[in-house]
């Protein structure tokens, strides 16, 4: 027999059974490493003194206007949360008498959310591991902002030409030999840049030092598969205390671009498809026709 | 192809038409006012809710209930129901109206438009990228819609086109049109069956975000039998409408014994949704009582209801029954598809979104958009079947919007 209506059915319930159950073992991507020379930085809020000095050097070095924030006048750079002119943000915490600070900004996935679901590359992930944004390539689909666990991209919605915004890791000062704006403003050395390698090693170091000092977690060594942006807490102060979610170690697009890539591996299900559905119409109106001219 | 398709005839001013028409217009005055201030103060979207109901309901749930063109192509040209060949055309004509919608919907959601040329482009591709994938498949679902409804607009041109030019190039395209059909059907069938199931997976990459009830990996496959029933029930409630709007002979009775097919869909849709919340450990997240545990089971109530009535022969048969089936699918879908999209989507503890007013009003501005072309193409091409030349209703009684969402 050759291509049936069964057969073409079967084969879609066959291509959906495998879209969303047997996935192999095989076709599962592989786990992402951080690249050889992946930077980063290390956030350390017991060190903190919520100084805002970093913000005021972020808006100064990425050339962004203060955001007034809507709720202490129009006069001073107050924004409460990252938003579309502020890509770093310190925000304290407090519930009784534990009070903390809090550096919100882009986390520098390993294996970035917002990489994998833009549509023509305008988020990157360069030689250093920066998630980079490039304007030109954006069509403001805003689908970074659905998928980013962290809620770190941002939109600039009072204007009619937007763009999205976040932390770069400012890697044009890094080009030119120069720190990150708020790392060379910190004057308590809270948040640092380095290599990714030396900052968790650093962070193990404090941590196993002071044990009575800090919560007992890197965030960021596993979580989502990596970030390179490590954030250490005040002993009794969880992380999601500080708006950094419990996402578990697996990396967002792990499921969805080996569910995608399991349907679609080299585009062969939608061509057998397409052949199958093609022969089936025809053969059903070659059938139906010649049924036509034997009732006249 | 020789065809008992026939326009309908009658005035293009009516009750509805302008009625369409005045919405279309404030919504055309809002989206002014939307690319010149951007999309915050005309919305209520915002920085933890980048997507509203432009996304949800005009693409995610417009192109599903747009799907009549592929539940009639499958029923159709795969199953081979040739005697429900009549129904093609009014079905691709609304699944034409209605993603052709969708992508300007998409534009007018877009912050950075103009940049958009640079999607189609081969060499910008981020294959991982599943936004992308739906984006080129309704991009391309769009001309084959429309390629697959010019016989309508060519049959008309042939015999009486208000150029000499056209009338021209129709008769040269006409053999041409025939020649490509079954390559153009079976991409009619394959894009939706790929992007529908990919609208789903879109879902995936916000797992911590999206409500237990909804996050699942069966996300493509139960888009893609919702778009089905979806698109089914669609071209039941247009038809009906249809029928009564234009004094057609009834088509109930022949679209019943096709409902034993959403039968099938609906049960397959229930046993995927439940079997899979209850392989992983979820079922108690239903009986929380809390508002999730409600919109899921309101969701739930809308597929079993639909799905046990139309096992009865004798409901199938009956037009009020049918046609109320036919209601609550449409809704039972567009409810999954809200709560897998906004409802059930929580970016953070205290963040909410519900549309502003303006928002509301280019959505129903596109609605009316859509009752508009559909009015002016059937009364001027040949677009439905067997119809008589009864002059259609003016006025607004009893006519409501035949199309199929945004």
């Amino acid at each position: 027999m050759s291509v049936t209506r069964r057969s073409v059915l079967k084969g879609m319930a066959a291509a959906a059974a495998t879209s969303v159950t047997g996935v192999p073992k095989a076709l599962a991507r592989e786990r992402k490493k951080p690249p050889a020379g992946a930077v980063g930085m290390l956030y350390d809020a017991t060190r903190c003194i919520g100084c805002k000095a970093c913000m005021v050097k972020c808006k100064e070095a990425n050339n962004l206007p203060p955001d007034p924030g809507g709720k202490m006048g129009a006069i001073y750079d107050a924004p409460d949360d990252l938003t579309g002119y502020t890509k770093n943000v310190i925000k304290l915490y407090r519930e009784g008498d534990k009070i903390s600070y809090m550096k919100a900004q882009c986390m520098h996935c390993v294996d970035p959310a917002c990489v994998s679901v833009c549509m023509i590359g305008a988020f990157k992930k360069d030689k250093q591991g920066i998630v980079s944004y490039d304007p030109g390539m954006c069509v403001g689909c805003r689908y970074c902002m659905m998928a980013c666990p962290f809620n770190v991209p941002k939109y600039q919605w009072d204007v009619a030409f937007p763009k999205i915004v976040k932390c770069e890791m400012c890697r044009e000062r890094l080009a030119e030999g120069k720190l990150p704006a708020c790392v060379e403003a910190c004057p308590r050395e809270a948040v640092i840049f380095g290599k990714l390698e030396n900052l968790k090693a650093d962070a193990r170091k404090r941590l196993a030092a002071e044990p009575g000092r800090y919560f007992p977690k890197v965030y960021g060594e596993t979580d989502g598969g990596g970030t390179q942006v490590l954030y250490l807490s005040a002993a009794g102060i969880p992380f999601e205390k500080l708006g950094l979610p419990d996402i578990g170690d697996q990396p967002l697009p792990e499921l969805s671009e080996t569910l995608q890539h399991a349907v679609y591996q080299g585009f062969v299900a939608p061509v057998v498809l397409y052949g199958a559905l093609g022969l089936v119409i025809y053969r059903n109106r070659k059938r139906q026709s010649s049924e036509e001219e034997g009732d006249k | 192809m020789n065809s008992h398709f026939r326009p309908v005839g009658g005035p293009i001013l009516t009750g509805t038409f302008l009625v369409s028409a005045a919405v279309f217009l404030v919504s055309v005055l809002i989206l002014i006012w939307r690319f010149i201030a951007g999309l915050g103060p005309t919305t209520a979207m915002n920085d933890l809710y980048p997507w509203g109901i432009w996304i949800t309901y005009d693409v995610v749930v417009g192109t599903a209930l747009a799907c009549g063109g592929y539940a009639v192509a499958l029923l159709c040209y795969v199953l081979n129901k040739g005697k429900y060949h009549h129904l093609i055309r009014p079905a691709i004509l609304t699944s034409a109206l209605g993603y052709s919608l969708a992508g300007v919907s998409v534009i007018i959601d877009l912050g950075r438009y103009w940049n958009v040329w640079k999607v189609p482009l081969l060499w910008n591709w981020n294959r991982n990228s599943i936004l992308l994938e739906v984006a080129i498949c309704i991009m391309t679902y769009v001309v084959v819609l429309w390629i697959e409804l010019a016989p309508a607009f060519i049959e008309k041109w042939e015999e009486d086109a208000p150029w000499q030019w056209l009338r021209k190039l129709s008769l040269k395209i006409h053999p041409w049109l025939n020649k490509i059909l079954i390559p153009l059907l079976a991409l009619g069938i394959l894009l939706p069956t790929m992007h529908q199931s990919s609208l789903g997976s879109m879902m995936l990459i916000a797992m911590h975000k999206l409500h237990k009830l909804w996050h699942t990996p069966m996300l493509p496959l139960l888009f893609l039998l919702s778009c089905i029933v979806m698109g089914y029930a669609a071209v039941v409630f247009e038809t009906a409408l249809a029928d009564k709007v234009f004094k057609l002979p009834r088509e109930t009775k022949l679209l019943a014994p096709l409902s034993i097919a959403m039968v099938v869909v609906l049960f397959a849709f229930l046993v995927v949704r439940m079997g899979d919340l209850a392989l992983r450990g979820r079922l108690g997240l239903i009986f929380r009582f809390d508002f999730y545990s409600f919109m899921f089971l309101l969701e739930i109530a809308l597929f079993v209801i639909p799905a046990v009535l139309l096992m009865f022969r004798r409901f199938r048969y009956n037009p009020g029954v049918e046609f109320m089936c036919a209601m609550m699918m449409m809704t039972a879908g567009l409810l999954y598809r809200f709560d897998a999209f906004l409802v059930g989507f929580k970016p953070a503890p205290n963040s909410a979104y519900f549309p502003s007013i303006p928002e509301m009003f280019v959505t129903l501005g596109l609605v009316g958009f859509e009752v508009m072309a559909y009015l002016f193409i059937v009364k001027l091409f040949p677009i439905l079947g067997g119809a008589t030349h009864a002059a259609p209703r003016t006025g607004l009684g009893g006519v409501s919007v035949p199309a199929s969402g945004g």
